[in-house]
């Protein structure tokens, strides 16, 4: 039998070794931060948001273009993926058990783990190809391919933690089906569902596979939505693999720019799960 | 304040009620119900194949309590849930039989559920306040839900507020109308449900073991809700305490395996149960 002071010792190993594990879970994070501030920071300048990028051998310029052209295709990606998403949740916990829920669910999960670069290539196949030229339509596309699975998913699991007697009190109380599900399980769920939609934005800004056949990029503004954009990844993409030192430095800053952007969305998603049962809005 | 409604009761009892009745089946079906509530015929309610309620015939009285008594898995709760349309929400649920509501067939052809739902009010074991609302909308929920139906402001807030007079929870809430419901006590809640389900002005309200998750305090308070209430709505309960049922009924139902086996007054059916089984139960030889 252990004696009570060896007992002691594993337990303290085993707990020292539970905060270690939790360390090194978030060491990376803190590394990449860490950095990016170092390398990035450096050539973070207001021009950085404001101007366009400099020829080769130029110093200064921004990527002004490729932080409109993120924030248009996550736009783009949302108008199209959150209204089906959510709407196929939405199905998903109505209809828990039809042959159709079955394989949307199946089909979802699978989409989930689908590498980005298919999409991409999917999307160049049936958007790109057929139009004959690269545009911001056929990005974000792409990208609301990627975003519908989990948004899917996320609503639906939400919608499935509202207790089943919300939705009987509204029917009790004269509620139509829709009325039930739209007025109350969704309503109660909604803090839910739009933090995953907040995570599953998250997870496509940062995409670059899926926009290498599709938005392109762009060194120039591009104004029509028919047009290849620029996008932070793409650029970052381009000149991290460039030989220019000046470009490098630019890189790095595109990087650090493209991690706030998710980070804030992120912290927004946790801000908005947090003020849940708030004051309500009636 | 249990004992006043005692006292309340013995004051009001009408004579109806307490007299020996006949123990011939036909007369103790009608006496007293000159004008039943709600008539169930044969109503056998089923999950799948399995049949939870039994060839159900009985006549509930208008204006008046009448308690669902059972031991667990009788098919209480699934009776009440067939006097509003309510089984049927549960996926292969159905329901044989007929149900009449002051008159109407509420399973006839061309009768929507919702519109009986509307005027057959339910309130559920756990309090089930809508956790995006305030206290003063959820009261209003059933007022909106038919927009054809909605008031003006002004008139939703004198429902609301006799709503919750009438559930005694006014004097408790009117500080509070526009905050959360989540942030009433577990009672509050439930009588808050009851407010919500009075101010569309049911004719009937369901209740399935609405104390069953309260405690002592605010059960009482519930059961005088329950007493004062039926000056104006018919009140069915159903529960797992006998001694709330006869406390707070006028006629009770005595369920067994998703059989009717006793209908009577409750307190011929306390005192003198005419069933062996409905003797078994109620002395606590089983459930």
């Amino acid at each position: 039998m252990k004696t009570r002071l060896a007992r002691h010792w594993l337990s303290g190993a085993m707990i020292g070794l539970t905060y270690l594990a939790a360390v090194l879970a978030t060491l990376p994070l803190l590394l990449i931060l860490f950095h990016l501030l170092r390398k990035g920071a450096a050539s973070l300048s207001l021009t950085f948001f404001t101007s366009m990028p400099k020829p080769v051998g130029e110093a200064g310029g921004g990527m002004a273009n490729a932080i409109v052209g993120t924030l248009t295709l996550i736009g783009i990606a949302c108008l199209i993926g959150l209204p089906i998403g959510i709407g196929a949740g939405i199905y998903l916990s109505e209809k828990r058990s039809t042959p159709l829920a079955h394989s949307v669910r199946f089909l979802s999960d699978v989409l989930n783990g689908l590498p980005s670069i298919v999409m991409g290539i999917f999307a160049w196949e049936f958007l790109v190809r057929p139009a004959g030229h690269f545009s911001a339509l056929a990005g974000g596309t792409a990208l609301a391919a990627m975003m519908i699975p989990l948004v899917t998913r996320t609503t639906e699991e939400m919608l499935r933690v509202v207790p089943i007697s919300l939705r009987e009190a509204a029917l009790a109380l004269g509620y139509p089906r829709w009325r039930t599900s739209i007025s109350v399980v969704v309503r109660t769920a909604l803090a839910g569902i739009a933090t995953g939609a907040l995570v599953a934005v998250a997870r496509i800004a940062g995409e670059t596979a899926p926009l290498l056949f599709t938005a392109f990029g762009n060194q120039f503004w591009s104004t029509s939505l028919r047009e290849p954009i620029a996008a932070l990844p793409l650029q970052i993409f381009t000149y991290a693999i460039s030989p220019y030192d000046e470009w490098h430095a630019q890189a790095w800053a595109g990087a650090l720019v493209l991690i706030s952007i998710v980070l804030v969305i992120s912290l927004a998603a946790r801000f908005v799960t947090r003020s849940r049962f708030g004051a309500p809005v009636d | 304040m249990l004992q006043s409604i005692e006292v309340a009761r013995g004051a009001r009892v009408t004579p109806s009620v307490v007299a020996p009745r006949p123990a011939t089946p036909e007369t103790r079906e009608s006496a007293g119900l000159e004008k039943p509530c709600i008539v169930t015929r044969h109503l056998t309610a089923f999950f799948g194949e399995t049949a939870a309620v039994k060839d159900v015939s009985v006549a509930i009285p208008q204006q008046a309590v009448t308690a669902i008594i059972g031991p667990s898995g009788c098919g209480k709760s699934t009776l009440l849930r067939c006097l509003n349309r309510m089984h049927e929400t549960v996926p292969n649920a159905r329901v044989d039989g007929v149900v009449e509501i002051l008159g109407s067939a509420i399973y006839g052809e061309g009768t929507n559920a919702t519109a009986v739902r509307r005027h057959v009010g339910m309130v559920f074991q756990r309090p089930t306040p809508f956790p995006t609302m305030s206290v003063k909308a959820n009261v209003a929920a059933g007022l909106r839900v038919d927009s054809k139906d909605r008031r003006a402001d002004q008139a939703e807030k004198e429902i609301v507020e006799e709503a919750l007079h009438r559930a005694g929870l006014w004097d408790e809430v009117k500080d509070r109308l526009n905050e959360s419901a989540m942030g009433l006590s577990g009672g509050q809640q439930q009588r808050l449900c009851i407010a919500r389900a009075l101010a569309t002005h049911p004719r009937v309200l369901l209740l399935d073991e609405p104390t069953a998750s309260l405690d002592p305090l605010s059960t009482q308070k519930v059961e005088e809700l329950v007493y004062h209430l039926r000056e104006s709505v018919t009140l069915v309960i159903v529960t797992h305490n006998m001694q709330q049922a006869a406390r707070v009924s006028d006629r009770t139902a005595f369920l067994l395996g998703g059989e009717l086996i006793e209908f009577a007054p409750t307190n011929a059916l306390f005192t003198a149960p005419k069933d062996q089984r409905t003797e078994a139960y109620i002395t606590g030889r089983f459930g």
